[in-house]
Order: C-alpha cells, then structure tokens, then sequence
C-alpha cells in the first residue's frame, strides 16, 4: 500500500449529515437533560442516528474527545511555552512519547527542521503558573533528555495576534 | 481562581469520555455522586466565568481530509503591525501568536484541502515579502488530556 492509499484509508469520508451535525455541536453540545436529543431536535434526525453517526467520528479519531475543555488561562496557568527541542532522528519516536506523557506537557509534536535557521524537530507545549516554572519544568525535561538533546530552546508567547478557534463549513 | 471541589471534580473527570448515550448524565452523576441538575448547573456556571471554554465534542481537522499546519515567519519590528494585518486577514489562520524570538509571529494554518496549506503560504509568502517555515506535524506524541486543576 502506497503512503497516499494509506492515507485515504485512515480519512474517514463525511457525508452532509455529518457535517451538520459538526457544524451544530462543534461550538458545544446544549447543556439539557438530553443533549443529543436537542441536536437531533434541531437537525430533524433521529436521536439514535446522531448517536450512531458521532460514535462512528469517535471510533475513527475525527471526534477526539467529548467532555468539559478548561481555560488554563482563567485557572491560573498564565504562562505557556513552546519548548522546542533538537533531537537525533532515530530517537525521536521514543523520546517524544515520554515527553508527551510528562503531566505538564499538553501537545508534543515531531516537526521538520529547516537547516541552518531551525535546527529543532520536537515541540512540547509547557504550561506553568509563571515563567519561571515553565522554566523549571523545561529544565525537567532537559534532564530527562540528556545527551539525546542537542540544543533547546523556549518560545514564550508574548501577545495573542489572533485566536478564533477551527471552524469546519 | 479558587474552585469548589465539586467544580475540581467535574473538571478532573469530564475533559473526555462524556457517553454517547440518550441520557447521558444519569451514569456521570452516579459516577460523580453528584444530582444531574447540579451537573449541569456547575458546568454552564463555569463556562460562562470562563473557567471552561466550552463543553462537548472536540473534533479533529485533519481526519476530515483538510489541511492544518504550524507556520511561522520573521518579521521586522518596523513592520510587525501591517504583517499582523495581512496574515490575520486569511480566514484560514485560525491562531496567530507573537512569540520571543528571531522567529517572532506563529500561526496556525487551517484549510480544506491537504493542497490548501501550500497555497495559503504562497498567497502570504506574496503580500508580505516574507519566508514563511511551514511546520507541519509529522508526528503526535499524545498524551490523554490529563490537565489536573
């Protein structure tokens, strides 16, 4: 199987019901006795049909998940920094995962370098109180990496230019 | 912000695994040992302070056959206002942040079509006169959401 035959197989086609019903819960599900039922409501389907159909993107990753998404901001993590990491290629894939799973880390990503600018292949978004313990917690980080890494560094956002959230049609 | 346990509670165990059922809070309030009206009553309580940014599904862009990268670009402080400008004018830039560093503006670019990102990057590339490193996520090292509060 070639990489694009791959590719096609793990993309689930939508159809247009689908997409009503992304386009109808994609800002929050009703906060009702019956939240599905109020989808369906509004979409003129059978409940049963949404459930179905939003188990069916669950099962293939199109829903990653259902459930409450908290502000870290509101809740006290002000600070965020992109720790981006230089990492020998053979390593990356083991490496990343145990970054990934560190409590702190909420996305961790293998990325491509652009030599000689951008010698960095992993991401590790770290959320702290302050700076400093975003520091802190990179510094945990470096020492769990060792030798492997070759070089890091911390972004640290200094202005939101623009957030308006994923909208899909 | 202090929280009420309750609030604490809902918040560690409801960032996934919301049932997909026709009544969905009955098994979530035995859970919790939590009345289903008070569920719901913290939950919309929370999301209009801000506490939570929203409640339900969370879907996934790139499994739907679209396009979705990480870009970022150079810009001269001089010239920081105006390029903020041109590439927040793409409806396709869904995030745009100013970070500290020689590569100072980043910015999340969703389209589509897989083929979108590259036109988009040219269509910046133009207006501003910049490089534009597009960074796309080769692999995800993910991690159950697991924000303990």
């Amino acid at each position: 199987m070639t990489a694009i035959q791959l590719a096609m197989t793990e993309t689930y086609e939508i159809d247009a019901i689908d997409r009503q019903i992304i386009a109808a819960t994609q800002r929050g599900l009703p906060l009702s006795n019956q939240p599905y039922h109020d989808v369906a409501k509004q979409l003129n389907l059978d409940v049963k049909d949404v459930l179905l159909r939003m188990q069916n993107m669950q099962d293939k990753g199109i829903i990653r998940r259902i459930g409450v998404i908290p502000n870290h901001y509101k809740l006290g993590y002000k600070s965020n920094g992109m720790s981006v990491w230089n990492i020998p290629e053979e390593k990356i894939s083991e490496l990343g995962q145990l970054v990934g799973s560190l409590d702190f880390v909420s996305h961790c990503y293998q990325r491509p370098r652009f030599l000689p600018e951008w010698p960095y292949n992993l991401f590790a978004m770290v959320h702290g109180k302050t700076h400093d313990e975003v520091i802190a917690k990179v510094d945990v980080i470096a020492s769990l990496l060792g030798n492997n890494n070759r070089g890091h560094e911390i972004l640290f956002s200094t202005k939101i230019l623009k957030k308006t959230g994923l909208r899909i049609g | 912000m202090i929280l009420h346990s309750l609030d604490r509670k809902i918040i560690n165990h409801l960032q996934g695994g919301f049932p997909l059922t026709e009544n969905p809070w009955d098994h979530l309030s035995r859970q919790l040992d939590i009345p289903v009206d008070e569920i719901i009553c913290r939950i919309g309580r929370m999301t209009s302070e801000g506490v939570l940014s929203r409640f339900g599904p969370i879907y996934n862009a790139e499994k739907m056959g679209g396009g979705l990268t990480l870009a970022a670009t150079r810009v001269e402080p001089d010239r920081y206002e105006e390029v903020t400008e041109i590439i927040n004018a793409f409806d396709e830039v869904a995030h745009n942040y100013a970070r500290d560093h020689e590569l100072n503006m980043w910015f999340v670019i969703a389209t589509e079509t897989p083929e979108g990102i590259q036109q988009v990057i040219d269509r910046i590339e133009a207006q501003t006169g910049l490089k534009v490193f597009n960074m796309p996520k080769q692999e995800e090292y993910f991690l159950e959401l697991k924000f303990e509060v």
